[in-house]
């Protein structure tokens, strides 16, 4: 089973390698990891995906809520968030697939954001899985480098939201 | 006033009297102005034992041992002694010298990454960036340390900042802790429906932990045996929640436990496990504590409930508050017939030991000597063979039984009673251990020499590291592999070297009197009993 794990921690040095170590000695998966500051710079929100069975996915809300940096834990299915993440991803072209790349890009929604005589970087924004399908479709090109922010995620407004 | 000073004036402020360590440059700071204060510094001879003797006091005290040690392998060595107290969920304060805050990171003289090296064994720790944080460090830290599930707290404080000027210093009244609330009060729906199936069960158990003991609910926990006359076993660190011989006290169940305990958790049809991990040790197939059964769990801990067995009504709270939640119903479960029960297997079910007449046996000797301890008395347990003989023959009568259950740690028996002698000198506080664990821990009879703590030893002797040798006789067929303990010193020689008395029992030939003698004196003793090298838990 996957879940995602909304993680608001203190904003403060060794955090992520208390979290991260957490998920190691418990022998826990971290499929993906993201980090960044929320609009209060004292507090961080790390976006955690792992799969595990449901007594597992229970243990890692508990172990984690044990952490003294641990401010609160917000846990949900993929269907009940909005998950997007970001990647860069460098293709090679040439005349003949250039157009080709393009039409890919205008398909999934890339942008190309950089370019020189034989390379371009492309950008998208996505959902992991499109993020996915869109690394198989320029493996058919040629790609030299890829980075990835990992999933961001948060849960679905809803009424009671206030 | 420096940063070191502030220290101090921490401790002073929460009471510490004691602190267990060993200087090194970059804690002498702090060692310099404990000199200006009534706290009484002991100097351990190695740094796992600082860790261990705080844990004796904390055990006894019920307040957070401390112990100060410099960086680098000052700090490493203490990390063995931290993983015993956070398995045991042990209150200590961890003091570590560091390097200069600008050299942390250049890997110099005595450098070690120490709060990254313990993450996994403390509860919290810090790294002060600056002495004008030491209060609120100070105060937070023995907060975290003796609340909820307790443990150890590391503070690791740089040279500099031990010597960081300090124009003012205020002790904070309060924590605050947006990210730390430890539960108290249990669910109160969730304490009816215990009620309602112990009125329900024909069956129940309640089998305590060590939490029981941390969380001090003895009383309450008697108590509410008392009045319901439910039966109770314990796990390992659980041992003293009731005295041995109590009418519904049935022994400490798990692989090394009494038949009747196990038998009592297998058939009871309602078990209470209180303060209790459900680790292999005590609990090692689930199963046994939930199929067929309501499994009532109460923990401090919220991640233990469910961790290793699912529970029926988990309850989550201080234990104390707990039992005395329970006592405000009136049960009307019956449970006479399931006493009678249990009262015949604790007849029946006496695992029959055939001693060899050579040697000292040591079950008989545990047990007597128990019944000649002062009823308060202190037994500290070390790890081997002769943990599960003294878990197994020890009597509580209303003293304490301390040894390190979740990490094994071999060794402990010796510090540890030292900081429990430290903690109550009054007490009668005796450390049982085998010639492998002693000799882990010998270097500490200087300790007790130099600080005059008259802790009274006990090396039940078979010149081998027996429970491995056991587990090799079982498993390997008796191909032993590095299991001899051959080289070892004459303990005799070791005693009068460190100027302390001995008394070698070689069988059971007027042991009782050896005994006596060892009791009678109110100085530190070193008993050597010859136990058969082949002889079995």
């Amino acid at each position: 089973m996957n879940r995602i794990f909304s993680v608001l921690v203190e904003n403060r040095a060794g955090v992520l390698c208390k979290v991260a170590g957490l998920f190691s000695r418990r022998c826990f998966n971290i499929d993906s990891l993201a980090v960044g500051e929320t609009d209060d710079t004292a507090v961080s929100c790390m976006t955690i995906v792992s799969t595990g069975t449901t007594q597992t996915l229970e243990q890692i809300e508990k172990q984690l809520n044990k952490k003294l940096d641990v401010i609160k834990i917000k846990t949900f299915e993929e269907h009940q968030a909005v998950s997007r993440e970001l990647m860069l991803i460098k293709v090679k072209y040439n005349k003949n697939n250039r157009r080709e790349i393009m039409e890919t890009c205008e398909v999934m929604k890339a942008e190309i954001v950089d370019m020189s005589k034989n390379m371009m970087m492309l950008q998208i924004c996505d959902t992991p899985e499109k993020i996915k399908l869109m690394i198989s479709m320029l493996a058919q090109v040629s790609i030299v480098e890829v980075a990835r922010t990992g999933t961001l995620a948060l849960p679905k407004c809803m009424e009671s939201d206030n | 006033m420096n940063g070191a000073d502030a220290i101090i004036k921490c401790l002073e402020e929460e009471g510490v009297q004691f602190v267990f360590g060993y200087p090194g440059v970059a804690i002498c700071p702090f060692y310099n102005s404990i000199l200006n204060s009534d706290i009484n510094s002991v100097l351990i001879r190695t740094e796992q034992n600082a860790a261990h003797a705080a844990s004796g006091l904390a055990r006894v005290t019920g307040r957070p041992g401390v112990c100060a040690v410099t960086s680098g392998p000052g700090a490493t060595n203490l990390i063995t002694g931290v993983a015993t107290a956070f398995a045991d969920s042990i209150p200590l304060i961890c003091i570590t010298g560091q390097v200069n805050s600008e050299l942390i990171g250049s890997d110099v003289f005595q450098e070690a990454d120490i709060t990254g090296a313990v993450e996994s064994f403390v509860k919290y720790s810090y790294l002060i960036k600056d002495a004008k944080e030491i209060p609120r460090i100070f105060k937070e830290a023995f907060y975290i340390a003796n609340s909820g599930r307790k443990g150890p707290v590391l503070i690791d404080v740089p040279f500099d900042i031990q010597q960081q000027e300090l124009k003012s210093f205020r002790y904070p009244e309060e924590v605050k802790l947006r990210t730390y609330k430890p539960t108290v009060n249990g669910n109160a729906l969730q304490i009816k429906k215990v009620i309602k199936e112990l009125e329900k069960a024909k069956k129940p158990l309640i089998c305590a932990g060590g939490g029981v003991l941390l969380g001090e609910a003895k009383e309450e926990l008697k108590v509410l045996v008392e009045e319901y006359q439910i039966p109770v076993v314990s796990t390992m660190m659980g041992i003293g929640v009731l005295p041995t011989r109590h009418p519904y006290y049935y022994g400490m169940v798990g692989n090394n436990g009494c038949p009747c305990a196990n038998r009592a958790m297998r058939e009871a049809d309602l078990i209470m496990m209180v303060g209790a991990r459900v680790a292999d040790r005590a609990v090692n197939q689930p199963e046994i504590i939930t199929k067929d059964k309501v499994l009532i769990h109460i923990d401090v801990d919220p991640a233990e409930i469910g961790k290793n067995a699912g529970a029926t009504i988990p309850i989550v709270g201080d234990v104390k508050h707990i039992f005395a939640d329970f006592l405000e119903y009136e049960i009307d479960g019956i449970y006479d017939s399931w006493i009678n029960t249990l009262n015949q297997y604790r007849t029946e079910l006496r695992p029959v030991r055939n001693p060899n007449p050579e040697y000292v046996d040591p079950a008989e000797f545990i047990r007597y000597l128990s019944e000649r301890m002062k009823d308060d008395a202190i037994y500290v347990a070390d790890v081997g063979q002769n943990q599960i003989w003294s878990c197994a023959h020890h009597i509580v009568k209303g003293g304490r039984f301390l040894t390190s259950g979740g990490m094994g740690t071999m060794g402990y028996s010796i510090p540890a009673a030292m900081g429990a002698k430290i903690a109550d000198s009054k007490k009668q506080v005796i450390a049982v251990c085998g010639d492998g664990s002693f000799q882990m821990s010998m270097m500490e009879l200087a300790t007790m020499q130099q600080h005059h703590v008259p802790v009274k030893i006990i090396v039940l002797r078979n010149n081998y590291l027996g429970m491995v040798r056991q587990y090799q006789h079982f498993t390997y067929k008796d191909n032993y592999s590095v299991v001899a303990l051959d080289g070892s010193p004459d303990l005799e020689k070791i005693a009068a070297a460190y100027g302390i008395k001995f008394e070698r029992v070689l069988n059971m030939n007027k042991y009782e009197q050896a005994i006596d003698r060892f009791l009678a004196n109110d100085e530190s003793y070193l008993m050597e009993c010859m136990v058969d090298p082949m002889d079995l838990v």
